[in-house]
């Protein structure tokens, strides 16, 4: 529908949007008839079309792995958190392994995934974006070289490293001076208390469950993770650094 | 391990086919049937990438960690193999043994599909089908407790069904990544489990035939795939091993 467009390119700091979005339902109950009951969290849509990411991440993967894999998440975290405050979803991550795993595994479905779909662009734009200077810096300062986080990413998203479901994250330390990369099961990720040695801010992340990669590569999750990197929208990525450093917080979705 | 539980062993592996040559590595056993046996259950795509691809690799790569180490190198089977990686703590070499022991299981638990529209279930009046009566209290609480197994399996796992011995009866469990019930049974204590049917959910056993929708997969593995052969001679075996053990 219409609302869900413009609910979908609001600006992170995203707290406002599912009132926003609330406010246009209602308004558009009187219009359409009555909505589904009020829900804490939506689907976003995608910022681009399903084919967008061809030839890289294929047009079918991206309509299942949305439509119907985050889909459930959203559906399974609106169930297991029915009847209690509605909180962000990003504020649902830190106390998400306490809270049992029914959040944990929902909770932490629905944010990565809205995290992911966001650090993706189509290849032609991906391809004039670069990391900004502070990020290049942070690159730098905690690899050596852009090519070598690249290579040690890679080897962090390999089929031995991340075994069976998971994903794999550059984030900004506690500290906020260094970025590291970490490998998390299932939709385990960085913000969760328990999950890394400390509590970390991903601004980058790969899904590597083979759902996000089987229709197109089969058991190649290599050639996957390093097709990947032709799609990943660094002028995204570069704000998510920004954002953390300066706030000491994860991204919002 | 008392000789029975040998036995036990023996009698499961030759059954299935993995093999050590002259060189101490194991092989890649051939599926039991061919690639598009399972077809239109299980795609012939799917067999071809889920064994050529992922069971080799798995066996390869076990192999490759047991080279030139002479106490793995003298172990006559896979389940000692994961067993002993699993006391160690060696997660790469579990990883990779277990899953080669699971995966031929797994192929050996599949069967042909009959050209009939109708369930496939056990013999009536088999052990197994009055020991599946006893265990779970009709046949429907059983397929239900397997596929909510297998579909409830979070990220990547297995579903399996036990004869376990302390209980004399059939359990449904779970497992995570390659995780499997024989470690149950340390190989310093007696057995107390004993898978006799095991059903992959990983995506990529399902994927290509079934996407995201794995309760599709599941109820059609346990309603039309299962060799209910095969799961019977397992329970027989389990069954004489727990006579033993106790």
């Amino acid at each position: 529908s219409a609302w869900s467009s413009l609910n979908m390119k609001a600006e992170t700091g995203t707290t406002s949007r599912r009132n926003f979005g609330a406010a246009i339902a209602a308004g558009a109950a009187a219009l359409v008839g009555a909505p589904d009951n009020a829900k804490a969290y939506d689907l976003p849509d995608l910022p681009y079309a399903f084919e967008a990411l061809e030839p890289y991440i294929d047009t079918p993967t991206m309509k299942i792995h949305h439509d119907k894999h985050h889909a459930t998440y959203v559906a399974n975290i609106n169930k297991a958190t029915e009847g209690k405050d509605e909180v962000p979803i990003l504020a649902l991550q830190a106390d998400a392994i306490e809270a049992g795993k029914p959040v944990r595994n929902n909770a932490g479905g629905h944010y990565n995934h809205a995290f992911f779909w966001q650090e993706m662009a189509p290849a032609d734009e991906a391809a004039k974006m670069k990391p900004s200077a502070q990020l290049a810096e942070l690159i730098d300062k905690s690899f050596g070289s852009m090519d070598e986080m690249k290579s040690q990413f890679e080897a962090a998203a390999a089929p031995g490293a991340v075994f069976g479901s998971g994903w794999v994250w550059v984030c900004v330390n506690q500290a906020g001076d260094e970025l590291k990369i970490v490998g998390t099961p299932n939709q385990d990720n960085p913000l969760m208390k328990g999950v890394a040695d400390e509590i970390m801010f991903p601004i980058l992340g790969l899904d590597v469950w083979e759902h996000a990669y089987y229709l197109k590569y089969q058991n190649r999750r290599p050639e996957y993770v390093s097709n990947w990197w032709n799609v990943v929208n660094w002028d995204k990525i570069s704000e998510n650094c920004a954002y953390v450093v300066e706030n000491h917080a994860g991204v919002s979705v | 391990m008392t000789s029975s539980s040998s036995r036990f062993l023996v009698t499961i592996l030759l059954s299935m086919t993995t093999l050590r040559g002259d060189a101490k590595q194991f092989e890649l056993p051939p599926l039991p049937y061919g690639y598009d046996a399972l077809e239109p259950m299980i795609s012939a795509n799917t067999l071809t990438y889920h064994h050529d691809k992922h069971h080799a690799k798995y066996v390869n790569t076990m192999n490759s960690m047991i080279k030139g180490q002479s106490e793995l190198e003298s172990m006559e089977t896979i389940e000692e193999i994961l067993v002993h990686a699993h006391e160690q703590g060696n997660t790469g070499l579990f990883n990779n043994a277990a899953q080669s022991w699971n995966h031929e299981f797994y192929w050996n638990c599949m069967t042909p599909p009959s050209k009939s529209s109708s369930i496939s279930e056990p013999p009536k009046n088999s052990q197994l089908s009055k020991m599946i009566q006893q265990s779970f209290g009709s046949y429907e609480e059983f397929v239900t407790q397997f596929t909510t197994a297998g579909n409830t399996a979070f990220g990547s796992g297995w579903a399996w069904l036990c004869y376990s011995i302390p209980q004399q009866k059939l359990i449904v469990t779970k497992t995570i990544g390659a995780g499997t019930p024989l470690t149950e049974n340390s190989s310093s204590k007696a057995k107390v489990v004993i898978p006799i049917l095991t059903m992959d959910v990983w995506e990529h056993a399902y994927y290509l035939d079934y996407q995201n929708a794995r309760p599709t997969y599941t109820q059609t593995f346990l309603t039309k795939l299962v060799n209910w052969d095969f799961v019977g001679r397992n329970l027989k075996e389990a069954i004489e091993v727990g006579k033993d053990e106790l």
